[in-house]
């Protein structure tokens, strides 16, 4: 007989490990906003498309590990393609121009990506990238909890990650420019800042991260287009940890991944279910009202 | 030459600030409206009219709706078609609990309820903006879709989980449910657009109107100038989700009939409706119909129409040409035309104006 998993542990668990996926996903997002003051709504669909990218090399033939370097090469050239065709006609336009140009961005890639690779599900080629499979039991709280490997796998890469990030952005020349363009493009342009060289390189980062994160979600599910909308949870997480902040994405996700899998799991029959689809958006919305720069954000001054 | 205004002198102010200020554009609206009125059913089938005309005419409305919002008063919602579903399970709450009554008001009437749920999810637009607003927005999409899977009152706990559109006449002729000929409903439709544009084109121009655009273009300006933001954002989001909420009713009511009401109001006709903003002009009534006209036809057009001129292609390629061809658009026209089709429009006329000499 085998022992129960102790519910509370393995929701938390649950949540723990949708948290940072979703921190993933709004790691990307901040990149590109800390770099260049651009909300990126393109992301979630960056994410898809990597993973779609990567799988559909595979199936066309390609050795697993050499798709994923050709799949590096194509999110080279979208960043190259998005910096030449979408960001540089739109220099120091209004931030919301800039996002609406995003949208069109996600829907040429939905169309583009299908039309590609087409619309079904895939699954990820897991084992030729050598990641790691089945569970671990663990008593945890006097209860067994089940870990997957992948997700500590996904925790761990997503550790490592975020603090070569973290440490890009704080101790390197390109680190220090990026920052100087999310302050001001016209100040960066007029002390000798490459605006298009900084756009392509934060844009390449942030198809890094999309890649990765989208290994790591098509692990655990399927890859497809359904993803797009798991992608939108990106955006609560954002306003709670702030736009602007690395760390703040990371708490935020935890947050918003624990928040979500226990409200789902406590209250969600008490209301008829499904409550994760809204919840996270009803946490960030509370809390915007009383904090509206987000946990670790930069407080926004307006003067006249 | 053929759009002159010489010897057209205004001798009152009203004139001058008149929304159709020259004669042949007022003789452009007549043409258009008899067009509307008596060319369409005359001219167009039954396909035609249901897929064709009601469709543009829902979108016209929910993009005016949108337009109050974001090209007028320059706030950002990703939740329109949440709106439109308020307005629609109101439009059937109402219909079913007071059958006397008739639909046409009721549906008026359910914009009502749609426009008191905007304000509560506009609440936020006090402290927050922009992308935060967005945010806000999305939480109102994902909470209302929800409410109409899983709370069984909205559809009066039918056993199919859906809105069953019941049959409502006027004057004696079916214009809801199964029995309703597409020209009636086309007439119903086409009433009610008119009527709530040319409302909208009044509140536009108005007092109202003018504190939603000084609020866009700066807030902090527009508040010194004694325009209170609270009412201006607040009466903002009433409008709009009004006018989202009688396009998703109409919709229902007069378009789909039902069955799939659950499905249809999900984020990806909140983005459509986005874009037939986005397309057509920001802050541009004529733009609103543009856009519709626009987004509304590209699938179609699409999917019959080149394989009449000779390209095959299948549904499904179609669909991805589609979505690339809006993405496309859209940053075509960020970049080259920020004012969208109603712009072109605007210019096209100038040219008219000095044609054949250009200068």
């Amino acid at each position: 007989m085998v022992q129960a998993p102790d519910l509370l542990a393995q929701t938390i668990w649950e949540g723990l490990v949708s948290g940072v996926l979703y921190a993933l996903i709004a790691l990307g997002f901040v990149l590109i906003f800390k770099a260049s003051g651009v909300f990126n709504f393109a992301q979630g669909i960056m994410v898809v498309f990597a993973a779609l990218t990567l799988v559909g090399l595979y199936e066309k033939g390609v050795p697993a590990f050499l798709a994923v370097i050709l799949t590096l090469g194509v999110m080279f050239a979208l960043a190259v393609t998005i910096e030449r065709v979408v960001l540089r006609p739109l220099v120091n336009q209004p931030d919301i121009i800039l996002f609406m140009a995003t949208f069109g961005i996600t829907y040429f890639l939905i169309g583009f990506g299908e039309a590609l690779f087409g619309g079904s599900p895939k699954q990820m080629i897991t084992d030729q990238l050598w990641l790691p499979k089945g569970a671990i039991d663990l008593k945890l709280f006097g209860g067994l909890v089940s870990l997957q490997k992948i997700d500590i796998a996904a925790a761990v890469i997503a550790s490592i990650m975020i603090a070569a990030l973290a440490a890009f952005f704080q101790y390197t020349r390109i680190g220090r420019a990026l920052r100087a363009v999310a302050d001001s493009h016209k100040a960066a342009l007029s002390v000798g800042i490459s605006l298009n060289q900084i756009w392509v390189i934060v844009w390449f980062t942030a198809g890094i991260v999309a890649l990765i994160t989208g290994i790591m979600w098509g692990a655990r599910s399927d890859v497809s287009f359904a993803l797009e909308i798991v992608a939108l949870k990106a955006l609560p997480v954002l306003i709670l940890g702030g736009f602007t902040s690395i760390p703040g994405a990371i708490v935020g996700g935890l947050i918003i991944g624990i928040g979500e899998k226990m409200g789902e799991f406590y209250w969600g029959p008490l209301i008829g279910g499904g409550i994760e689809s809204w919840l996270a958006y009803f946490i960030a919305l509370g809390f915007l009202l009383f904090r509206p720069q987000g946990l670790f954000g930069d407080k926004i001054i307006e003067r006249i | 030459m053929f759009y002159r205004e010489a010897g057209q002198f205004k001798s009152t102010y009203s004139a001058d600030m008149a929304v159709f200020p020259i004669w042949q554009d007022r003789v452009g609206i007549a043409v258009i409206l008899v067009l509307a009125f008596i060319g369409v059913p005359l001219i167009g089938n039954d396909f035609f009219i249901s897929s064709v005309m009601i469709p543009f005419l829902v979108f016209s409305l929910a993009a005016i709706g949108l337009n109050i919002l974001t090209g007028y008063t320059g706030l950002i919602s990703l939740g329109t078609a949440a709106f439109m579903g308020v307005g629609a399970y109101a439009a059937y709450k109402l219909t079913t609990a007071f059958p006397g009554i008739n639909i046409i008001v009721l549906v008026l009437v359910s914009g009502l309820f749609s426009a008191a749920v905007g304000v509560l999810f506009g609440l936020p637009s006090l402290r927050i903006k922009g992308f935060y607003l967005a945010v806000a927005t999305l939480a109102a999409q994902f909470f209302l879709q929800w409410a109409f899977v899983r709370v069984p009152w909205l559809f009066n706990y039918n056993a199919s989980g859906a809105i069953e559109v019941p049959q409502r006449t006027l004057f004696g002729l079916p214009i809801t449910g199964a029995s309703a000929s597409p020209e009636t409903r086309y007439f119903v439709c086409l009433v009610l657009v008119i009527g709530l544009t040319w409302f909208a084109s009044n509140l536009v121009h108005g007092k109202l109107g003018r504190s939603w655009m000084a609020v866009r273009d700066m807030d902090i300006a527009a508040e010194l100038m004694g325009i209170k933001l609270l009412n201006a954002k607040l009466t903002a989001f009433a409008v709009s989700s009004f006018y989202a909420g009688v396009a998703g009713a109409m919709m229902i009511f007069f378009w789909y009939g039902g069955g799939e009401a659950a499905d249809v109001f999900n984020i990806r006709l909140s983005f459509n409706i986005l874009f037939m903003v986005i397309i057509g002009g920001l802050g541009s009534l004529i733009g609103s119909f543009f856009g519709a006209a626009f987004i509304a036809s590209l699938p179609t057009i699409l999917k019959f129409g080149l394989p009449a001129l000779g390209v095959p292609l299948s549904g499904a390629a179609a669909e991805h040409v589609t979505f690339m061809l809006v993405g496309a658009l859209i940053i075509t026209f960020l970049i080259v035309e920020p004012h969208g089709l109603a712009r072109l429009w605007q210019i096209g006329k100038q040219k008219l104006r000095t044609w054949p000499f250009p200068y």
